[in-house]
């Protein structure tokens, strides 16, 4: 692939990259969530057009328009998220992909098939539907699938991301094989432990840009982690002194698995103090969106304990969560709001009642709030003007509004300044770092390390839904922190 | 390359405009098919619009054909903004009819006032409970209401079948239509020389109690949150299975009032074709009205307008009355696809990937 470019409104996903994998070779492609290496990979399998840039397979220019042609360009692609269709045979699943016109051969197609799994030591019945596999054979499927289009160059997307410690094992063995067969490999991940078992070579994404294209051998996992991260220079925000404050928030053992039994939250224990934010840190979906929602009260049922000011309230409601003094801003704040509705009633959202009258809805107190709102937290908009033509800085500040404006106790916020741009990121982590020293106990879940460093006073690392440390964020900087989230400790 | 860009925000204008649009564009096409059976070409739109609107007989007779209307308008207006997609507004009504056929030749030695209402709550309860299945498995069990409302009419068009060729058959004379009400249930006339009867103004009241409590009170701005978004309103703290049971069950009942008004104020009976189709023309209503409570009870009228001109249509000039139907089907399919507009405008922009053009899209 040579200087591929695409652009997504203001962001450029992918910044003139270029990238080489050679027959019989394992590159790792290295990233943060968000430094393009999905947008390069949809590029490669046709799913997404570049602004401008070239493939070319085996030498020769390919126009790559959809993922047909990069099947027969001899590309094939494993995502996380399987193409298969659950109720047909595994045999039938790889029929499926056959170009349409030609007269269907389930037994050759199975014999071909065994034999090619056989090839691979993979036992597995071909004529077994794909709903009774686990996800670790489904994903032998897939990559079946490529292999019995003759693909040249598979691509693994965050392939371990779904499995089980063993199940990883027999992936890779199965990867060496494929090198040993002459195939070119690209193994997507962020797990450096990963990158340095299988794969031969690294390139590192950050922002869009390639930024190192190295021999895995001549790198340390601090090296990397510090190109995966960028050079971080953590600003501390205007702060108080860390007062002393008793636990707010108690997290006890908290625990959810998921629908395979896979656990998302495994024992998790957090206490958080008043005036002190801890930051959580770890690799997206390492339990985090979980532990989030359980906080929010609305994730599902969990096992274990979550207590504000002594007050139960797991396996709650969002309201019983609110009353007990939780203010809670989502990851996804356009889904924290309605967006046909103005920002005044978007501001009062949980508080409507306060604005019932004998003679009906309140209309003027609530104008009379949300100017006052709007002046106090420096909100971009009219109050009647609907949330879905605000920018995304003026809608966290809404929440921030709805949120802050009662002064809770605790706070648990995701992703604060996700998709914000310099003023408005500045904005949110001020006023975090404020109601810090106005004595709030403050969880932050967020991606972004440099914010983590910012504003924390403490660090819990999460991975695969644990607690792997708790750090200072005083005696840990970005690589430390990178380190403990790929699973080593520093 | 023509392509549709989102508004950054809706026209007011755009309420108004877009179902004037609609009907013109509607009445072009049954023009057409009228000129295919000999009509001259405005002959068509005066009489399903005009003609009715000319005479003292036809305006009242446009109000008895827009009661049903205006209660099934209603209903699924009040359902679409709580977020339940309401297609049954016709199983419900012919549910509430079977409710007020059934206990209407019953109650004749009571007294007037309690022989009325008890038609009217009849009519309530039997509407809320044809939907009750569809909301329940709706707010339980995520199951699509679209198609459980939608299947539920049939079944309740059969029932109505059933009753009327089984026991609730004429003895006498043998015809599928069940015994008349008693004289006390009936819904008294409003004016001498006309059939508008009470039902009107049971509708009309219904319409107003609905506009209030979702133009007016703290549930109705709770309602219209949870319909538009329901994720966030939850995430807010709202009961929104509640909310939406409540949207389900008074849509229904409201639609079921429609059969009990049909019954007791004019045929005075269970027949077959007692519906009139009132429930599907309530989805026309409802959506030419833009959803809002008023718009849907001006279209609901217009509605009862165009009926009344295509049966006199016919008549004068010799065209088949299911012109009026087509009308209105094709005033509901354009206002549907114009809809859009509502929230897009048409522009022209260079060449664009499609990728791109389908983010817009998903943005949306």
């Amino acid at each position: 692939m040579r200087g591929i470019s695409k652009r997504y409104g203001a962001v450029l996903a992918n910044d003139s990259v270029d990238l080489r994998v050679d027959h019989g070779e394992v590159l790792g492609l290295l990233g943060e969530n968000g430094a393009g290496k999905s947008t390069l990979m949809k590029v490669l399998y046709g799913l997404v057009r570049p602004d401008s840039g070239e493939i070319l397979v085996n030498g020769r220019l390919s126009t790559i328009d959809g993922p047909a042609s990069a099947i027969a360009a001899g590309i094939g692609i494993v995502t996380q998220h399987f193409s298969l269709a659950a109720p047909l045979s595994v045999v039938d699943n790889i029929l499926l992909t056959e170009r349409s016109g030609q007269l269907l051969n389930r037994k050759a197609a199975a014999a071909n098939l065994l034999e090619l799994a056989e090839g691979l030591g993979f036992d597995i019945d071909v004529m077994a539907p794909v709903s009774d596999l686990s996800v670790g054979e489904r994903q032998r499927v897939e990559i079946l699938k490529a292999l019995y289009h003759q693909c040249q160059v598979l691509v693994l997307d965050e392939p371990t991301a779904v499995l089980r410690p063993q199940e990883i094992d027999s992936l890779f063995e199965i990867v060496e094989r494929l090198k040993g067969d002459n195939t070119a490999i690209v193994l997507i991940s962020h797990k450096l432990a990963e990158v340095r078992a299988a794969c031969d070579r690294v390139v590192v994404l950050r922002a869009g840009r390639s930024i190192a294209d190295v021999p895995v051998a001549s790198a340390t996992d601090a090296e990397l982690a510090e190109l995966m991260v960028g050079s971080v220079v953590p600003q501390p925000a205007e702060r108080g002194s860390q007062s002393d404050g008793d636990v707010v928030l108690n997290i006890t053992e908290l625990t959810l698995n998921g629908p395979s039994g896979e656990p998302l939250l495994d024992s998790v224990n957090i206490d958080v103090r008043a005036g002190e934010i801890l930051g959580i840190a770890g690799v997206a979906g390492n339990g985090q969106s979980e532990l989030m929602a359980a906080l929010h009260g609305v994730g599902p049922t969990v096992k274990g304990s979550i207590t504000v000011n002594g007050i139960d309230v797991t396996n709650t409601n969002p309201e019983k969560v609110r009353a007990a003094g939780v203010g809670r801003l989502p990851e996804d704040r356009h889904g924290a709001m309605v967006q046909d509705l103005s920002v005044e009633l978007n501001l009062e959202l949980e508080r409507l009642d306060l604005y019932s009258t004998k003679s009906g809805f309140d209309r003027a107190a609530l104008r009379r709030r949300a100017e006052e709102l709007i002046d106090k937290f420096e909100i971009k908009a009219a109050p009647e003007d609907p949330v879905s033509s605000l920018s995304g800085g003026n809608m966290q500040k809404v929440l921030l509004a709805r949120v802050l404006s009662e002064s809770p106790d605790v706070i648990a916020v995701s992703q604060p300044t996700r998709g914000l741009d310099i003023g408005a990121t500045r904005y949110v982590r001020t006023a975090l770092v404020e109601q810090r020293d106005r004595g709030a106990a403050i969880l932050v879940d967020t991606q972004d390390l440099t914010e983590i460093l910012e504003v924390s006073d403490r660090v819990a690392v999460m991975s695969r839904g644990r607690v792997v440390g708790v750090v200072e964020a005083s005696e840990t900087d970005a690589v430390a922190l990178g380190l403990m989230m790929a699973g080593r400790h520093a | 390359m023509l392509r549709l860009i989102a508004r950054t925000s809706e026209t007011r204008s755009a309420r108004w405009v877009l179902p004037v649009a609609a009907m013109i564009a509607a009445l072009v096409v049954v023009s057409i098919a009228g000129a295919a059976v000999g009509a001259a070409p405005w002959s068509i739109a005066k009489a399903l619009l005009w003609t009715p609107l000319s005479s003292d007989f036809g305006r009242r007779e446009s109000l008895v054909s827009a009661t049903p209307f205006v209660f099934t308008g209603v209903a699924v207006a009040v359902a679409f903004r709580g977020g339940f997609y309401n297609i049954g507004a016709e199983g419900q009504m012919l549910a509430g009819a079977i409710g007020a056929a059934w206990i209407g030749p019953h109650i004749g030695h009571w007294p007037r006032p309690l022989a009325i209402a008890a038609t009217v709550a009849i009519g309530l309860i039997f509407g809320a409970l044809w939907i009750l299945p569809p909301a329940v498995l709706k707010v339980y069990r995520r199951t699509d209401e679209v198609v459980t409302t939608l299947m539920l009419n049939p079944v309740a068009l059969l029932l109505v079948s059933a009753l009327l060729t089984g026991p609730w058959k004429d003895p006498e004379t043998g015809f599928p239509e069940s015994e008349r009400t008693a004289t006390a249930a009936e819904f008294p006339r409003l004016f001498a020389d006309s059939r508008i009867h009470l039902g009107l103004l049971v509708a009309i009241a219904v319409a107003g109690l609905c506009w209030y409590v979702i133009n007016k009170r703290t549930t109705g701005i709770k309602y219209r949150a949870a319909g538009l978004a329901p994720e966030a309103s939850r995430f807010a703290g709202l009961p929104v299975n509640r909310l939406n049971l409540a949207a389900a069950l008074s849509s229904g009942a409201i639609a079921g009032l429609a059969g009990a008004s049909e019954v007791a104020g004019v045929q005075y009976r269970l027949t077959q074709g007692l519906s009139g189709g009132a429930g599907f023309t309530g989805i026309v209503a409802a959506t030419l009205g833009g959803l809002t409570i008023i718009g849907s009870v001006l279209s609901a009228v217009m509605l009862g307008v165009v009926r009344v001109g295509s049966q006199s249509m016919s008549r004068t000039l010799g065209v088949p009355s299911q012109l009026g139907d087509l009308f209105t089907g094709v005033l509901l399919l354009f206002m549907a696809s114009i809809l859009i507009f509502r929230k897009y405008k048409l522009g022209f922009s260079p060449r664009f990937p499609r990728s791109e053009a389908a983010k817009d899209g998903a943005k949306a």
